[in-house]
């Protein structure tokens, strides 16, 4: 019986090497709640503990089961009818600010400019383990819709008692409840002017079916947009405080160096400057950034460095160095039937290797922090998407409670998971803490593609049977480094073995949009398509015979469709692909068409078709499809970190190349809106099946197999 | 090097006191507090940092403040004109051509100057004039359609 890959509510924990176990709970009292916020309602949606440990990621982190109920989300609506919603996930760039703030418009029948989100901040929002893993649709959109709904019935609740009527048959629209009877109505404000109210709901709260939508489902712009494009948001990169100094550190020559020696004497005696050393970290604080260069110029240091390894000999090493886990992602293997039974007995056998290289995720915002010491209260503005982790990682090197940590995080300049640590905020804090003064640290963009964290490189093996007629009988596959995710073949095999291997990493590794997913589904829709041609079928055709998922049938016959896949040849020097996949509760196929001409790859063409549900926001999702599909060409042709003795050689925009302008196809996107079905995230699947279909179509072009992203980083080499 | 002791930004003339080496980006962020301007790369190969300099997109990471003394600068805050948005910032609006916005300052003050030169500029202008500006979230096709909206709108207008 072949199971299907795994399903909406079933998500791998996220990976990441600095795993922050946050103890803290959102224990405010009612009194507090409404110091903090003012008079009015409040509602606070509570989580039961499987929920709580399935979005936490700590199913198996020895909490011992007993996680407490804890507080998603909540929301007030103030003596003046103004709407707050208060959640701990954080903006940067995928628009959920705007998605959450319509479900809530949506349940209070309210227009979106009435309601407020406050995101990221670890003082006014509930604990949330980080803004990853596509969750804030599939989670966070519900449980904010729970609190609205909750709030919406309470203030009807308020209007039949003032009315002294029956609550049925009361209508809420427009910030107003009102009777159809008698023609009355009372605004929000109104209603909860000199209430102190507040109400914990649990998850069973009834929401709006998605075919009911108003203000969900619908295509609203950027609720913020205005402040974007006039430059008047203030990214942390931009924040200035009173009195605030500008940090810099001083960088080793290459990772897990050791600071022998330190002279700085001349840095000290620039005006102004404060300079600090604490072990291995090294670093100045000083009135304006080009003073705080100066002083890091001046300093003389002697680092002990040691021999690491390079990218020449990377795969085996990885190969060669095994680990017993990879932060919260141990060794996985699956295996049903024979491998080696169905192999000696299958028309065709194939075996290949497959690498994915390191790559940066280089969001144009690097890391940057704003840290400001109160007595012995830190409080931090950093762009993380793990404000309640970094809150722990400040704890933990100031050896302090979380309790006198805050965190706050103002919309961010991107992050695709590069960000979920605190690196810059653990610096900017130590210097203010040593300047008693606020710091500011923004990272260099060479600091940010060194000094981050990369995604993981890996190596994959594929063995395979297959019958003349195309069933596919035997998938054995190995995957070094990279990650499990969707590591499981959504095909139907009968014989299968699975496993992923982690490995002992030269680079610093950890998320990256969506995980190992893109190399898994590389080297798996690679494999598929070299198995098509050697049963002489149409690729296509050849994944349909062995794919019984409806939904991802749905999106292969899409894509094809709108691509028009067999409908012709492609001319001289061009080629077609396609690949497709399942991932967090998504379902993509990418069909992509290139051209090569001397040797260099542009892709022409790309049709991607997506399901993830009931659509929230289609324009934002159509946005997020070609975005992901316009990152993934970097990937998949020409990204890769150089490294060589703990030292990375080509940590530029001018020696790392990202797809620009020029790199684009003609990207058509078909959405699949299913309304019977749960909104998944789509922030990250997406990105899965470009490399594969553009890996396909230059085949299909030239004959040539890649079998390593990227691709073609100086263009194709006979 | 001398110092630059004012600047004419927005159509203002604003005090400075800056070494004439320091960056321009510097100097309108950290001294004017002008910080639509975005540190992207130090090394002119991203565009988050362009203003115009008498209507030339310029990287101003890599302009020392002393070439901008003399010059109109504008920045991506002087564009608006009495709560009014440029055709540019309402068409990369009206096109959502933005995700997580920190590229568009620079993208909306590349593709003002690119249409003062060109007011109706094609598809594959647009491209080899914005080939130096760099969105991570992938955003570009949109931007190309905002600015032959904006294109289309002003000669709606001139018309």
């Amino acid at each position: 019986m072949i199971q299907k890959p795994s399903n909406a509510t079933e998500w791998e924990p996220e990976r990441y090497e600095l795993a922050a176990e946050p103890a803290y709970r959102f224990e405010l009292a009612r009194r507090e709640f409404f110091r903090l916020v003012g008079g009015g309602i409040v509602v606070l949606l509570t989580l039961p503990e499987t929920a709580l440990s399935q979005e936490s990621g700590r199913r198996q982190r020895g909490f011992g089961g007993a996680i407490p109920q804890e507080i998603g989300a909540w929301l007030h609506i103030g003596e003046d009818g103004s709407v707050t919603a208060y959640t701990g996930k954080v903006e940067f760039g995928q628009n959920v600010r705007t998605s959450l703030t319509q479900a809530v418009a949506d349940e209070l029948r309210l227009p979106l400019e009435s309601v407020r989100l406050v995101m990221g901040d670890t003082e006014r929002t509930p604990f949330d383990m980080g803004t990853f893993g596509s969750r804030t649709t599939p989670t966070m959109a519900p449980q904010l819709r729970k609190a609205a709904a909750a709030a919406r019935e309470l203030l009807i609740g308020l209007a039949a008692a003032q009315w002294k009527v029956g609550r049925d048959g009361l209508t809420v629209a427009e910030g107003k409840v009102t009777n159809p009877q008698t023609g009355q109505s009372l605004t929000f404000g109104q209603l909860t002017q000199g209430q102190k109210l507040l109400e914990a709901i649990g998850p069973e709260t009834a929401t709006t079916p998605a075919a009911q939508w108003k203000i969900a489902g619908q295509s609203v712009p950027k609720v913020d947009g205005r402040a974007f494009v006039t430059g008047a948001h203030k990214y942390t990169s931009d924040m200035k405080l009173p009195g605030m100094l500008y940090g810099k550190v001083l960088r080793p020559p290459a990772f897990h160096a050791t600071l022998v020696s330190l002279g700085s004497d001349k840095a000290k005696a620039l005006p102004g400057v404060v300079v600090v050393r604490d072990g291995d970290f090294v670093g100045v604080a000083a009135p304006d950034p080009h003073t705080a260069e100066r002083a890091v110029a001046a300093l003389r240091a002697e680092w002990q460095t040691t021999p690491q390894p390079s990218d020449k000999e990377l795969f085996a090493y990885l190969k060669a160095h095994p680990a017993e886990a990879q932060g919260f992602e141990g060794g996985m293997q699956h295996v049903q039937g024979s491998v080696e039974e169905a192999r000696a007995k299958a028309d065709k056998t194939l075996e290949a290797s497959y690498t994915v290289a390191y790559i940066a995720h280089a969001p144009l915002e690097p890391r940057a922090a704003v840290a400001q010491w109160e007595g012995d209260k830190l409080t931090v503005w950093t762009g993380t998407q793990r404000p309640f982790g970094v809150r722990g990682e400040l704890a933990a090197a100031f050896r302090m409670p979380e309790e006198r940590v805050r965190v706050v995080v103002p919309d961010t300049g991107a992050g695709y998971g590069g960000k979920h640590t605190g690196e810059a905020a653990i610096e900017a804090a130590r210097l203010a803490r040593a300047a008693g003064k606020p710091v500011k640290i923004v990272w260099t963009r060479e600091e940010e593609f060194t000094w981050a964290y990369f995604r993981p490189a890996g190596l994959i093996e594929i063995r395979s049977g297959v019958q003349k007629g195309g069933a596919l009988t035997a998938w054995e596959y190995h995957n070094y480094n990279s990650g499990a995710a969707a590591i499981r073949t959504m095909y139907d095999v009968p014989n299968q073995r699975i496993e992923f291997h982690p490995c002992q990493t030269p680079l610093r590794q950890g998320s990256y949009r969506a995980l190992a997913a893109t190399a898994n589904h590389f080297a798996r829709e690679s494999h598929m398509d070299e198995l098509a041609h050697a049963v002489g079928m149409d690729p296509l055709a050849f994944r349909l015979k062995n794919l019984r998922d409806d939904r991802l049938r749905a999106v292969f016959e899409t894509a094809a469709q709108h691509f028009g896949w067999g409908q012709a040849k492609a001319r001289a020097g061009h080629g077609f692909g396609i690949a497709g996949g399942f991932e967090k509760g998504g379902y993509v196929a990418t069909c992509a068409e290139v051209a090569v001409e001397r040797g260099q790859v542009q892709i022409v063409r790309v049709v991607t078709a997506f399901d993830c549900g009931a659509v929230v926001n289609p324009d934002h999702l159509r946005s997020q499809i070609q975005g992901a599909n316009i990152m993934g060409i970097g990937g998949a042709l020409f990204e890769s970190i150089a490294f060589e003795n703990g030292a990375i050689l080509n940590p530029h925009f001018s020696r790392y190349r990202v797809p620009r302008f020029r790199d684009v196809p003609a990207i058509e996107v078909v959405l699949i809106d299913r309304k019977d079905q749960p909104s998944a995230g789509a922030g990250e699947t997406p990105i899965v099946g470009l490399a594969p279909a553009v890996g396909n179509a230059i085949f299909n072009a030239t004959g040539i197999r890649l079998r390593s992203l990227p691709m073609a980083p100086h263009g194709l080499k006979a | 090097m001398s110092k630059i002791t004012e600047l004419n930004v927005n159509g203002a003339k604003r005090p400075v006191e800056a070494e004439g080496e320091r960056s321009l980006l510097s100097v309108l962020r950290d001294d004017l507090d002008l910080t639509g301007a975005k540190y992207g790369c130090g090394e002119g190969q991203c565009g988050a940092c362009t203003v115009l300099l008498d209507g030339q997109p310029t990287h101003s990471c890599i302009t020392p403040v002393s070439l901008a003394a003399g010059k109109q600068i504008t920045t991506i805050e002087g564009l608006e004109r009495n709560g009014q948005l440029h055709p540019v910032q309402e068409a990369f609006l009206e096109a959502g051509a933005l995700q997580c916005g920190y590229c568009t300052p620079g993208m909306i003050l590349t593709g003002v100057g690119l249409l003062a030169q060109n007011s109706d500029p094609s598809e594959q202008e647009i491209i080899r004039y914005m080939q130096g500006n760099i969105c991570r979230c992938g955003i570009y096709p949109r931007i190309v359609a905002a600015i032959r909206r904006a294109a289309q709108q002003s000669k709606g207008v001139t018309r």
